[in-house]
């Protein structure tokens, strides 16, 4: 009965309606407005959840599903990689989610969605039910893909580093321990994958490390696409020039597996590569509690959504964000990207659980800068708008474009992105 | 505590941008629209409009120097690093909507 109340009002117009909530505030994520649960605290479901706070002017119950105690960003984290970074510097505390904006905040892992019941059933046995589900699950990997890496210890030898983290430091520690003359070697897998550019830093983080500790080593970067997919000419450009002799960049080598006892990768086509650290990024899908739930209907690894919503095309009232997500033409997977799915997502819900209509036009940007050194920068950027007859969203013609050259002023940018994106996240 | 400034700020901000689009007459925008536009610079620019250190806050900036900046960067007269190329991503009308509603936000 209270409920049908709140959403008459919120009903009676849009704007007017939340407008005429505000002088009566619930307790934080308390209260008998509507349940949203968010599953996952990266940059889209953190973003989500603190915008559906905001946006319901604090009415609406959120609670957040994340098994880990902090953020860890995937953006930046190269260069812990490479040295110049910690990981206390890509590190950001939740607290704020609760404290400032009410979010709930629930230390645990969802094993089970129950799409008509609307409940989600956790590991530690209890359950959340909702009116809206928001998932932003991140990816998975296909280890299928690569056999070997099934074998006992062969994830702990052979590292993706992918999801920001333990494997982040872990790879920091096998490049500190290489043996200078040693090489490096990185295999990128077939688009999409998370993080476009991401591979391309990376190689050039680890050739910074070597030019300065280890002058003798090398990075041979091991490419499933038939060139680089982001960035390419200032990619290559920074190779050629800054870390002439030290990257070597080959194309069309797609790993097909992974011998982890002898750091070896083996490839469709191309002779076998042994290295001295051996980092393989394999082929990725929608994360775990998307797939499982049967979401990932895009050639069984990503989830399609409606963009007006993020409303997944295959189960009502659940909504999915971030890279787990079939990406519209031009859109890529990227913590950016992500955080703008989390702010339509969260418009969306708050729009439809309050009876009124989501915004029909969205339009939004991506910007994405590369560390090419520990200062120099190189960015990629988009605007994406929704096209109603083609529903879905669509770089706008003329807008976008990279940078004309590396620089250090798009590297204090860099930085200041980070900081104000972390915030806009989580604070 | 600091939770109340921020829902403080949220209201009176909306309460304002609302105001200024009746003062105005643009009875064809929607300012849930714009909100959810303008939110997608917030990446940069800070939720609300107000940025952390090493980008510009955009809250309580006048619409007209926002409308003059935005323009300048589209059409080039702007030296810019990103912001020429994502201006041109908005429509002259857009660019204006979301020059009103930021400048109506509390700094």
């Amino acid at each position: 009965m209270q409920r049908r109340q709140f959403v008459g009002s919120v009903a009676a117009g849009s704007a007017a309606g939340v407008l005429g909530l505000a002088a009566g505030c619930a307790a934080p994520g308390s209260g008998s407005g509507p349940k949203v649960v968010v599953v996952g605290g990266g940059y889209g479901g953190a973003t989500a959840a603190k915008y559906v706070r905001m946006w319901s002017d604090y009415q609406f119950n959120v609670t957040l599903v994340e098994p880990n105690s902090a953020f860890v960003s995937c953006p930046i984290s190269n260069l812990v990689i490479g040295g110049s970074k910690t990981m206390a510097d890509i590190t950001s505390p939740y607290d704020n989610l609760s404290r400032r904006h009410g979010v709930n905040i629930v230390r645990d892992t969802v094993t089970a969605i129950d799409a008509d019941k609307r409940v989600v059933r956790l590991a530690g046995g209890s359950e959340l039910p909702y009116d809206r589900l928001i998932l932003s699950p991140g990816v998975d990997f296909m280890w299928d893909s690569l056999p070997g890496m099934a074998k006992p210890g062969a994830q702990e030898a052979v590292l993706h580093a992918w999801k920001a983290g333990a494997q982040t430091l872990a790879l920091r520690r096998q490049l500190e321990a290489m043996p200078d003359g040693g090489v490096y070697a990185l295999a990128i897998p077939l688009a999409p994958y998370r993080c476009p550019p991401g591979p391309y830093e990376r190689a050039c983080q680890v050739a910074h490390y070597f030019s300065r500790a280890k002058p003798r080593s090398k990075v041979l970067v091991l490419d499933a696409n038939d060139d680089v997919t982001s960035k390419g000419p200032l990619f290559k450009k920074a190779w050629a020039e800054r870390y002439k002799g030290i990257v070597e960049y080959r194309p069309k080598h797609t790993a097909v597996d992974v011998d982890a006892a002898t750091n070896t990768l083996k490839f469709e086509f191309n002779d076998d590569i042994r290295a001295a650290v051996l980092n393989v990024v394999p082929p990725m899908r929608a994360g775990d509690v998307a797939f499982k739930a049967g979401l990932a209907t895009a050639n069984k690894r990503w989830c399609e959504v409606d963009f007006l919503t993020h409303e997944s095309k295959a189960a009502k009232n659940i909504h999915v964000l971030g890279d787990a997500i079939q990406i519209a033409p031009g859109m890529p997977k990227s913590g950016h990207m992500a955080n703008q799915h989390g702010k339509t997502c969260a418009a969306a819900v708050v729009a439809l659980l309050g009876g009124g209509q989501p915004n029909a036009l969205p339009i939004y940007n991506n910007t994405c800068y590369s560390f090419v050194s520990d200062e120099d920068v190189v960015h990629v950027s988009s605007v994406h708008r929704y096209d109603a007859a083609q529903k879905t969203m669509l770089a706008v013609a003329g807008s976008g474009g990279v940078s004309s050259a590396a620089n250090e002023l798009e590297g204090k940018y860099a930085h200041a992105w980070a900081r104000n994106i972390w915030a806009d996240t989580l604070a | 505590m600091r939770g109340s400034t921020v829902k403080h700020r949220i209201k009176w901000g909306a309460i304002a941008a609302l105001g200024l689009y009746a003062q105005l007459g643009w009875a064809q925008s929607d300012p849930l629209q714009v909100r959810s536009w303008a939110a997608a610079c917030s990446n940069c620019h800070g939720t609300m409009g107000v940025a952390l250190p090493g980008m510009e806050s955009l809250a309580g900036v006048p619409r007209d120097e926002l409308v003059k900046k935005l323009q300048d960067f589209k059409t080039g007269r702007k030296p810019a690093t990103i912001m020429h190329q994502l201006s041109k991503g908005y429509s002259d009308e857009q660019l204006e909507q979301l020059a009103a509603y930021f400048a109506a936000l509390k700094k």
